[in-house]
């Protein structure tokens, strides 16, 4: 005991030194050194100007990071990342963007045209400087004064430290705790910004919440951490990400995402990704880390996951739900596209732990070049899961002989009352479905897309309206140069 | 991948001093591979749970067994009456009590031309190129922790060699007669069966515990099948209740080879049946079908693995599980299709009934494809019986426990009816029916 009293004092003596120099450093720069180490994350909370709780909370994180080996479990093959080679506090993120659409890749101005994306919208999403027409801080303002009114926070993590300290340090990691995996531990150390979303007692939040609208958000970097709370009867449905590609330069990406819902509140999130995949040999990408987890805390709450996939050179995320109050709900809707060199592995968890809890996963694989899709999930059926119910479907889809598609559900069951099911295909597109569209007169790339919709059918319809238009769409570019 | 583990020790320690007993220890080549097995089962040691394939079996059941050092030398026990599920002179019948094969409780007569039937032991002596062969697949020594186990230290089973053409006409009996009366004992037994191209054989496996005396049995069964061979082998697993039971079986099915499997588990405190077919040629066809039946604190462990490395080759899983008491049940089934395997065909059906609340069931059914012109599918569940047909039945004037008898030999019968040998069915539905009796 006491020499843990010892040690607690040490690093607080440690703390207070570290917290002057990294003072300094931060009048005469905005950049960490590159590399990870303690000094880093004091550099990052010191910066932040963060409570003494968080640092503490990040310190002990990295030290069990150090500790923790990295997860091999998923099918997913990549050389080992050199976590010391990298800038941990906003040194990718100063370097200029372009001044005008013309020096903006022009493969990726004609994504965007495909996707129908009007020209302010291009411009600011491949990072050109925004200008007064299109005034995003001013519109984030206008989104904010709405919310305030119904006592919605809606702001970023930092923000969130400030100004609702009780709040956070109620919730965060409270569903993800530090040392749950690798990556999240990762980015509890290191985590520089994100959403915070607080729904009061029966609000319905007037309007989707989305990163895209709130601008400080742009940018927010590899280590993004969300937490999102619905107190009882609320409900929220929020976006994330961005149906165009951003062409991010950071490889490794290690986001967590929290969602708390009280009783008979709901939370509706919804992801499309669709970062730089790399080139058709595997070069370059972005590395998609991601843990999401949301706690149904309350009786009757619900907790909806929704992800389009297309991107990313290796996705390696597990949207779950932890159902503790009675009837409560979870669902996962999920389409994953791997195309080229692409490899995911995702999946969903659902563990039941209260009375007459259900839950729903639907997720559709779609593999193409030489590309490897994955889809891996746990349904655990608790002691007292009375009544519980669950019903999942997998389905895959393969196009060309050189790609995978695999399935490795886990299902566990301790109560004879929870029923659970499983089912899980895979097959090839229809040469007879292929035929019939081309007999009139669709190209052979459209007649794919239009056969790929059909068969994501399902999870697209859980999208927002808007969002659903353009991830049909991106269904059909993702899948590019895959047949043919 | 050196794991801490009490138990693996006397294995090991044993190995030594076993050595120069242990049945064809007169042959360099025997006592090279036990000794290279012995060295990969000492480097992995046993498996525990940090082992995804067994992550959720835990081999803990063997440290209560007590083994001694005597416990990996043969313990006879006297039996002048194999218990045959099959009326005299109906089938050939191989006995091995505690393991060790007894030529006076077997029936091997009229055994066709092209038919080699016996036990490992004898046969290492008498027909050691035989032996050789079949042993030198030796597969699963480097990654199938038990196997190396029992190669090191197997000592007697089944030898079963087809020449092409040769067809069995009787079912071949395989008994196994466990009983540690005379002390607990743990056997490595090593089954060996090759069907030549065109053979045909039917093999009915019973195994059985005489009382309710703790010991442990670990098989491995190597089964190759050449082109147009058919092995259908049925199997019932009724050891004693404080009895631990591995098996694992190693398959090479060739060209329009069919392998037709059925394994019934009522038996062990603990079991693991562990099956892995290789379908390696164009029209080969397996099926693995079974049903376990458990209660009070019994756990099944069934995990199959089926590899589809040539195109058009199929199989067909179905399995049911009834779980009452404390009970837990494990299954794991993967799929696997290979880059050229092209038109393959792949089912799996796991389905479970739990009866209480206590019971335990988790499961894990893969696939794993790299082709496209394919079509697999895999269905699992887990639930209780169903209400409206429970009260169907009770408003037909049936008691409740008869009318869930009822339902629960109904939902087993759908594995049963895929037996292959149809005459053989009636069998399996008894031994059911026996079980849901008590």
């Amino acid at each position: 005991m006491a020499a843990t009293v010892e040690t607690v004092d040490q690093v607080r003596a440690l703390a207070d030194d570290k917290y002057k120099y990294g003072f300094v450093t931060d009048i005469e720069a905005d950049t960490a050194p590159k590399g990870l180490d303690e000094s880093t994350i004091r550099f990052i909370s010191a910066k932040k100007e963060e409570p003494e709780w968080l640092l503490e909370w990040r310190l002990r994180a990295y030290e069990q990071w150090l500790t923790m080996p990295e997860p091999e479990w998923a099918k997913v093959d990549f050389p080992a990342i050199d976590y010391q080679d990298a800038y941990y506090y906003s040194a990718p993120k100063t370097k200029e963007g372009p001044k005008s659409l013309d020096e903006v890749d022009p493969e990726l101005l004609r994504t965007y045209e495909k996707l129908g994306i009007p020209l302010r919208e291009q411009e600011m999403l491949a990072g050109v400087a925004v200008d007064a027409v299109f005034d995003s801080i001013s519109v984030a303002t206008t989104f904010r004064a709405k919310l305030a009114e119904k006592g919605v926070i809606f702001c970023s993590i930092s923000e969130a430290i400030k100004d609702h300290p009780d709040l956070v340090r109620k919730y965060l990691g409270s569903v993800v705790p530090y040392g749950d995996n690798k990556h999240a531990c990762l980015n509890s150390a290191v985590f520089t910004d994100g959403s915070f979303v607080y729904i009061p007692k029966g609000v319905r939040c007037p309007m989707e919440l989305s990163t895209y609208f709130r601008i400080n958000a742009a940018n927010t970097g590899q280590f993004e951490r969300t937490l999102i709370i619905a107190d009882e009867g609320s409900y929220v449905s929020y976006l994330e990400g961005c149906t165009a590609p951003m062409r991010d330069e950071n490889q490794l990406h290690a986001a967590v995402v929290e969602l708390i819902t009280l009783d008979d509140a709901e939370i509706k999130y919804s992801t499309v990704q669709n970062w730089y995949p790399g080139d058709e040999n595997g070069l370059g990408g972005i590395y998609n880390f991601v843990t999401k987890r949301g706690a149904c805390r309350g009786r009757n709450s619900k907790i909806s996951w929704t992800q389009v996939e297309t991107g990313s050179a290796i996705t390696w995320k597990y949207p779950s739900c932890i159902l503790q109050g009675d009837n409560s709900v979870g669902e996962f809707y999920s389409i994953a596209i791997t195309n080229n060199m692409q490899q995911a592995d995702t999946g969903t968890k659902m563990i039941h732990l209260g009375k007459n809890t259900t839950s729903r996963i639907i997720a559709k694989g779609i593999s193409a070049g030489k590309s490897q899709s994955t889809y891996r999930g746990l349904v655990r059926m608790g002691a007292k899961a009375k009544g519980a119910r669950n019903y999942t479907q997998c389905d895959s889809l393969l196009i060309g002989d050189k790609c995978g598609a695999h399935t490795v559900p886990y299902i566990e069951s301790r109560n004879s009352t929870a029923q659970v099911e499983h089912e899980a295909t895979t097959s090839k597109i229809s040469e007879d479905q292929l035929f019939y569209c081309r007999q009139r007169g669709i190209g052979e790339e459209d007649a794919v897309a239009l056969v790929v919709n059909g068969f994501c059918r399902e999870v697209l319809q859980q999208l927002p309206m808007e969002f659903a238009v353009e991830a049909q769409k991106l269904v059909g570019i993702s899948l590019e140069g895959s047949v043919g | 991948m050196k794991q801490d583990n009490a138990m693996t020790t006397p294995f090991v320690d044993q190995y030594d001093s076993l050595k120069p007993e242990l049945p064809g220890s007169a042959l360099p080549w025997m006592t090279a591979l036990r000794d290279r097995a012995m060295d990969a089962f000492s480097a992995s040691g046993l498996p525990t749970q940090r082992r995804e394939s067994w992550k959720y079996t835990n081999l803990r059941n063997l440290t209560q067994l007590e083994l001694d050092g005597q416990s990996l030398a043969p313990r006879p026990v006297s039996i002048d009456r194999a218990p045959s599920l099959l009326p005299d002179g109906s089938a050939y019948r191989i006995v091995f009590v505690n393991g060790d094969f007894r030529a006076d409780l077997s029936d091997l007569a009229d055994l066709p031309a092209g038919a080699v039937i016996g036990g490992v032991a004898a046969l290492s002596e008498d027909e050691p190129e035989c032996v050789e062969r079949l042993l030198a697949q030796h597969k699963g020594i480097e990654d199938q922790p038990l196997v190396a186990l029992n190669t090191a230290l197997m000592r007697d089973g089944l030898l079963l060699q087809l020449d092409a053409g040769c067809k069995l006409e009787r079912v071949l009996e395989v008994i196994h007669v466990n009983s540690a009366q005379n002390g607990v004992f743990a056997h490595n037994a090593r089954n060996l069966i090759s069907l030549g191209a065109g053979s045909e054989a039917t093999i009915l496996e019973h195994h059985l515990g005489l009382d309710d005396s703790a010991y442990y049995i670990n098989a491995a069964n190597d089964v190759t099948l050449d082109e147009d061979a058919t092995l259908r082998h049925y199997r019932i697993q009724a050891e004693g209740k404080n009895a631990v039971h591995t098996s694992t079986t190693n398959g090479e099915l060739a060209g329009n080879s069919f392998y037709d499997g059925y394994t019934l588990s009522v038996g062990a405190a603990l079991s693991r049946n562990e099956t892995k077919m290789n379908l390696t040629a164009e029209g080969a066809n397996c099926h693995l079908n079974g049903g376990y039946l458990m209660r009070s604190q019994q756990h099944c462990d069934t995990t199959t693995v089926v590899e589809h490395l040539a195109p058009q080759t199929s199989c067909r899983e179905v399995f049911k599980g009834v779980l009452d008491g404390r009970s837990r049940g494990v299954f794991q089934g993967r799929i696997v299709v290979r880059p050229n395997a092209q038109q393959t065909d792949g089912h799996q059906l796991n389905k479970v009934l739990l009866l209480t609340d206590t019971a335990e069931i988790n499961a894990k059914p893969e696939l794993e494809i790299y082709a496209d012109d394919v079509k697999c599918s895999h269905g699992c569940s887990a639930g209780e019986v169903d209400h409206d047909a429970l009260f169907y039945l009770r408003s037909r004037g049936l008691s409740e426990t008869s009318a869930k008898a009822l339902l629960i030999q109904a939902f087993l019968a759908e594995s049963v009816s895929e037996i292959g040998a149809v005459e053989l069915q009636d069998l399996f539905l008894e031994k059911i029916s026996d079980w849901l009796a008590v």
